[in-house]
């Protein structure tokens, strides 16, 4: 049995059945690792001994009877979340050298529940990025296709989870950061509500759209894990009260024609709406529409009433999207300055230059271009021209999905216009790139939830990612419609 | 549109040092996405109140507490450059380093 190939929930059962040990989950996933990471780029930090540590005392919290679903399963965080005594460093050499003293709340809470953290994955840095080659520590590539791009910024996420070498893994998603490279590398990706998950310990991109979510291979997984990650918090202050759902019950009842009402729906069926808009997007790939249309028939076949709705601000979206996260970008970036952590520059004369040169070595490139653009758009004379506007016309994408959730329960497209692109191809061209979240940052700039599910693979063999749009914290009826849809016959 | 000039300005704001070269690739990026943002200007926003916050969170407030802080020496481990436990910084006024 290769036990690195099993489902979190498969892992479980076989720990909680002694078919085997953490210990022996552990060394399979880091045998995977030493294996393929040299090839993928997955990981900047493998704990691995801390990982063997952590794994016997799973094995021992399951001797005593105290194990959760996670204990003893293995998994990777993103290294833009911090992580006490393991190095974080956002995939940027201005922190190379910062070990945290404190834990993300997310990451608590999972090891709380027994779960070994094996490594800490690349990114683009600070998230900046929808290919991962942002990263001061090198592009992460696909598994699929070694020449193709992970997708990001959480791409080593993807494929930690893609490949094997862990069974799920933390990301944060700010524009599509979770979704699009579940897409590119054939996994789940859960963007959550925003304010369902603590963000405390998570370094901010743009505060008013980022959240933190799970990755895994089967949307069940991602429920469970879901349910260990959720709820509100005293360090993060915008985080909701709502009620945590036993996410993995909703993710187990079939979608029948009961299955809107079941979850919350607004009819006695389960009401698919299909936005118009997103599959008019210019230069959509042909396998993917018709993939994606292909699983609207599923949604039909099951009984569930399927009506095509607009939401007319969509086209917007990526603009308003560009100028929002620069603005609060640049701000959030202005603590990372070589004073009180991280790298500073030696032989230096004067504070100003301290500063300068810190930030020029220890920031790539697209970290700068977006601190620029934020400083310029917020500068005296552009503030309403651009972040202001931009401001106003999120209330009317905000206020399109607010209409069209009251008509139905969930919606439908592609997460990604297109597959995994070829490394290099959009690098040099900033704009395509941002192009590449065209269908991803308008549940993001609204708040919320969006899943992406892997559906299947064009001819080339690259895979295919279906989204699935909710209304705020319906994460329960999207699990279960992803477990729907990737449901084998 | 974005000049040199206004790079050259925003970089000095945003305190990074850039390369001639750098400079001229920002600025002509930098032009081509603010191009891309005019799409804003065919939507009418006269009557529309902007979003800050999606969740219309209202000041949520705490008390004002002081807390022990248990990784203080931690934190102080990490400076990047110290004398006796103090954070050590170049003047911040101009020749102030050279005494």
């Amino acid at each position: 049995m290769e036990l690195h190939k099993l489902t979190l929930k498969q892992a479980a059962e076989g720990l909680r059945k002694k078919q085997f040990t953490s210990v022996e989950l552990t060394q399979a996933c880091l045998a995977q690792i030493k294996k393929r990471n040299k090839d993928l780029n997955a990981f900047i930090t493998i704990s691995e001994d801390r990982a063997i540590a952590e794994a016997k005392l799973a094995d021992e919290m399951i001797e005593n009877g105290q194990a959760t679903e996670l204990t003893g399963i293995p998994f990777s965080v993103k290294d833009s979340i911090a992580t006490a005594d393991i190095r974080s460093t956002a995939a940027a050499k201005i922190l190379d050298n910062y070990t945290p003293v404190f834990e993300a709340t997310v990451v608590e809470k999972i090891r709380k529940a027994g779960g070994v953290l094996i490594g800490k994955t690349n990114c683009d840095a600070f998230g900046h990025g929808a290919s991962n080659e942002n990263s001061m520590y090198g592009a992460v590539r696909n598994p699929y296709n070694l020449k193709k791009v992970s997708g990001g910024s959480s791409g080593g996420s993807a494929v930690s989870v893609a490949d094997h070498m862990c069974f799920y893994s933390i990301a944060e998603d700010t524009g599509g950061s979770i979704r699009q490279p579940a897409s590119f590398c054939g996994v789940f990706g859960l963007r959550p509500t925003y304010g369902r998950n603590s963000r405390y310990g998570v370094m901010p991109m743009a505060s008013s759209l980022d959240v933190v979510g799970p990755m895994a291979r089967t949307a069940e997984d991602l429920a469970i894990v879901l349910k260990y990650m959720a709820g509100t918090d005293k360090k993060d202050a915008t985080t909701t009260v709502a009620t945590v759902d036993n996410y993995d019950l909703i993710a187990e009842k079939e979608i029948s024609a009961q299955g809107g009402s079941a979850s919350g729906g607004k009819k006695s069926k389960l009401v698919v709406g299909i936005p118009k808009e997103y599959f008019e997007i210019e230069g959509i790939n042909e396998e993917i529409k018709k993939n994606v249309l292909y699983q609207i028939e599923k949604f039909k076949e099951q009984g569930a009433e399927i009506v095509e709705v607009s939401l007319p601000h969509t086209k917007y979206a990526m603009a308003v999207y560009y100028i929002v996260v620069p603005s609060e970008d640049s701000s959030n970036m202005a603590r990372l300055d070589g004073i009180r952590y991280g790298v500073r520059e030696k032989k230096i004369k004067s504070l100003s230059e301290l500063y300068e040169v810190s930030r020029a070595n220890g920031f790539p490139e697209e970290v700068k271009r977006r601190i620029l653009i934020g400083t310029y758009v917020l500068s005296a004379g552009y503030y309403e021209a651009y972040y202001k506007k931009a401001q106003k016309v999120r209330t009317l994408i905000k206020s399109d999905f607010e209409k069209v959730f009251k008509e139905v329960d969930i919606l439908i497209a592609p997460t990604s216009p297109f597959p995994a692109f070829e490394l290099g191809e959009k690098k040099s061209d900033p704009l395509q790139m941002y192009l590449a979240d065209v269908m991803l940052s308008p549940a993001a700039v609204a708040g919320y939830p969006a899943l992406s599910v892997p559906t299947g693979f064009t001819a080339e063999g690259l895979p295919i990612g279906t989204q699935i749009i909710g209304d705020k914290m319906k994460e329960g009826l999207l699990l279960q419609v992803g477990k729907f849809l990737t449901k084998k016959d | 549109m974005i000049t040199l000039e206004d790079v050259k300005k925003i970089a000095n704001l945003a305190k990074i040092s850039l390369t001639s070269e750098e400079e001229k690739r920002h600025t002509e990026t930098i032009s081509v996405v603010l191009d891309y943002m005019q799409i804003l200007n065919e939507v009418d926003t006269e009557k529309v109140e902007p979003t800050f916050e999606v969740n219309d969170l209202k000041n949520v407030w705490r008390n004002d507490e002081i807390k022990k802080c248990s990784f203080n020496q931690e934190l102080v481990k990490q400076f990047p450059e110290k004398y006796a436990g103090m954070l050590v910084v170049p003047g911040v006024f101009e020749n102030s380093t050279e005494e």
